[in-house]
């Protein structure tokens, strides 16, 4: 009897927590719209959508969110780019190539590199790689979009390893033997058998690394230089939509145009990333057939 | 859980210190003072000075910017804010619509300074120069008399009083309804310390920040409005010969009561004045300290 009813307790508390978490997302998501919409009762939504200033303080304040997008953009394409082909090579090389021990130790410093802080390689960027870059390079200042890239890539790099070697692991031995038997060597196999099996899951890895890169804030804030100007290259300055809300919202007053601006600057970043999961979402259920 | 606990407790028994003051001579309570980076140093060590003298007192000193403490002043999550500039009349507004009625304590006086890396050979500039060269109308250092560098404008985040500050008397020259802008490619960093390592690192940057930031690690430059320039110093500031000199100020919702009143006191007493003159800024005359408390 009483086996029965702690099960019954454990149970519903189990189907409580679910319940949680969808009834969290909806609220949040509720919450977010409603401040965001606001800001169209004030301010026009073509301005917003297509303004090209971002102006918060100024008489009258712009809230163009194009440079910020664009920002948030550059920013995330430079990253992916530098990530991705690294992040799939080490994979391959964890998952195919490396002796056991050696992957072992490479796991496990796959798994330190997720856990630095994020304001520790910010301030890397601040006093060590944008100096780096702005000597290299013979730019006018290291507080640039490709500084920003270059330590999101770093950030993004583990999720992208971990996620692309699981599927590369999950592709049927069967596949691998009847390569080999087919007289292929090792490379061949890996190259034209393995990875295309698993591109499902690649494709996913990708898109989560896109979701953790256009989603970070605290790098971009301290080493892109904030400058709210449309960008045309990574080598200049620019702001992106997360650094703007960090940035701005301690100033705001509840229920200023302002404020309501930063709330559509957020919904606009969570359509994003709402869309990236779930597109990630897809790769990863039919990686998983 | 138990820090969350200690908080809420700290903050029950400085909220009932408030109100019933059982004994007078043992005040407790908490205090959240909140806003100006550029003050936040000073403040902090004013605090520190403060709790030594009511040991029961806790003050709690955060930056941020002096929008950030204006902001938390009227949605009534700070006792004290601090900002370095004046509060807006648009500002005062609101703050009258959330039933908050500000109440201004002039502290201090400050300098703007502007810093430029060591290497820079410019010494001196003067307010039109200044003028030019953060609204992008001068983008080369070898016009002013420089090396054959790209100037790179920094500024503070827009949270920051110095920027607003600074952008109504440098960059619109202080003309009301004036429209001009930082140059577009200005970088906002997050804070004094931020630009202060930027301009350390690049020969091409300069930036300005409150005179308490300046270090031997950068050159400030002499500001001049006509021909002759003056650096930013306690001196130049108190006589008003710096151009770029402005007042610092704490902001209360309404007279302050109870602890708060004993923090105003504290900071505009001689002890905490000398706190401000620790740490660089120029302390109010004994004048100002008169009519603040008529």
């Amino acid at each position: 009897m009483l086996k029965r009813t702690s099960e019954f307790v454990i149970e519903a508390c189990i189907k409580l927590s679910g319940l949680a978490v969808i009834i969290f997302v909806v609220a949040i998501f509720i919450f977010l719209l409603k401040d965001a919409l606001s800001l169209f009762g004030v301010h026009s939504i073509n301005d917003f959508l297509f303004g090209k200033k971002w102006l918060p303080i100024s008489e009258p304040a712009k809230f163009g969110v194009i440079p910020l997008l664009l920002g948030s953009l550059y920013v995330t394409v430079g990253a992916i780019v530098i990530c991705v082909p690294l992040g799939v090579c080490s994979a391959m090389f964890i998952a195919e190539v490396a002796p056991s021990h050696l992957k072992h130790v490479l796991k496990s410093l796959v798994e330190i590199l997720a856990a630095i802080p994020s304001v520790v390689l910010g301030f890397i960027g601040i006093v060590w790689l944008g100096p780096f870059l702005r000597n290299t390079l013979n730019l006018s200042t290291g507080m640039c979009g490709l500084t920003g890239s270059l330590l999101l890539a770093f950030m993004a790099l583990p999720t992208v390893i971990s996620i692309s070697e699981d599927a590369l692991i999950g592709v049927p031995k069967a596949f691998k033997e009847a390569a080999f038997g087919l007289g292929a060597t090792r490379w061949q196999t890996l190259w034209r058998i393995v990875l295309p099996s698993a591109s499902s899951g690649i494709i996913a890895a990708v898109m989560l690394g896109i979701g953790r890169v256009i989603g970070e804030t605290m790098v971009v804030m301290m080493v892109t230089g904030n400058s709210p100007v449309i960008p045309t290259s990574l080598l200049q300055p620019l702001r992106t939509l997360t650094a703007t809300i960090a940035g701005e919202m301690g100033e705001t007053v509840a229920g200023s145009e302002h404020y309501f601006a930063l709330f559509a600057v957020g919904l606009i970043l969570f359509i994003i990333t709402f869309i990236i999961n779930f597109i990630a979402d897809i790769c990863l259920r039919k990686a998983r057939k | 859980m138990n820090a969350r606990l200690i908080l809420i407790i700290i903050l029950t028994t400085g909220f009932a210190g408030c109100k019933e003051t059982v004994d007078p001579n043992e005040p407790t309570g908490f205090i959240q003072v909140k806003g100006s980076d550029t003050i936040v140093n000073a403040a902090q060590m004013v605090s520190e000075e403060f709790m030594k003298d009511y040991p029961h007192v806790f003050v709690a000193i955060t930056g941020g910017g002096s929008g950030v403490g204006i902001a938390s002043l009227i949605n009534g999550t700070c006792d004290v804010a601090t900002a370095s500039r004046e509060m807006k009349q648009k500002e005062i507004d609101i703050a009258n619509q959330h039933g908050v009625a500000p109440r201004e304590f002039t502290v201090a006086y400050d300098g703007v300074a502007l810093i430029v890396n060591e290497q820079n050979p410019i010494d001196r500039l003067t307010i039109e120069e200044l003028h030019r060269i953060f609204t992008g109308k001068t983008t080369n250092w070898k016009d002013l008399g420089g090396k054959d560098l790209e100037i790179v404008t920094l500024s503070r985040e827009v949270s920051s009083g110095t920027h607003i500050y600074f952008k109504e008397e440098v960059v619109q020259l202080g003309k009301k309804g004036s429209t001009e802008e930082f140059y577009r490619k200005t970088l906002l960093l997050t804070s004094s310390q931020a630009i202060v390592e930027e301009v350390v690192a690049n020969e091409a940057a300069i930036g300005y920040l409150g005179m308490g930031y300046v270090s031997e690690r950068t050159k400030a430059l002499f500001v001049a409005n006509d021909d002759v320039g003056y650096p930013p110093n306690v001196d130049n500031v108190q006589q008003k010969k710096y151009p770029l000199s402005r007042p610092l100020y704490f902001y209360t919702n309404g007279e302050p009561n109870g602890v708060t009143k004993l923090f105003i006191d504290f900071t505009l007493s001689p002890k905490g004045q000398m706190q401000f003159s620790e740490t660089g800024f120029v302390p109010i005359g004994d004048t100002d300290i008169a009519k603040e408390n008529q």
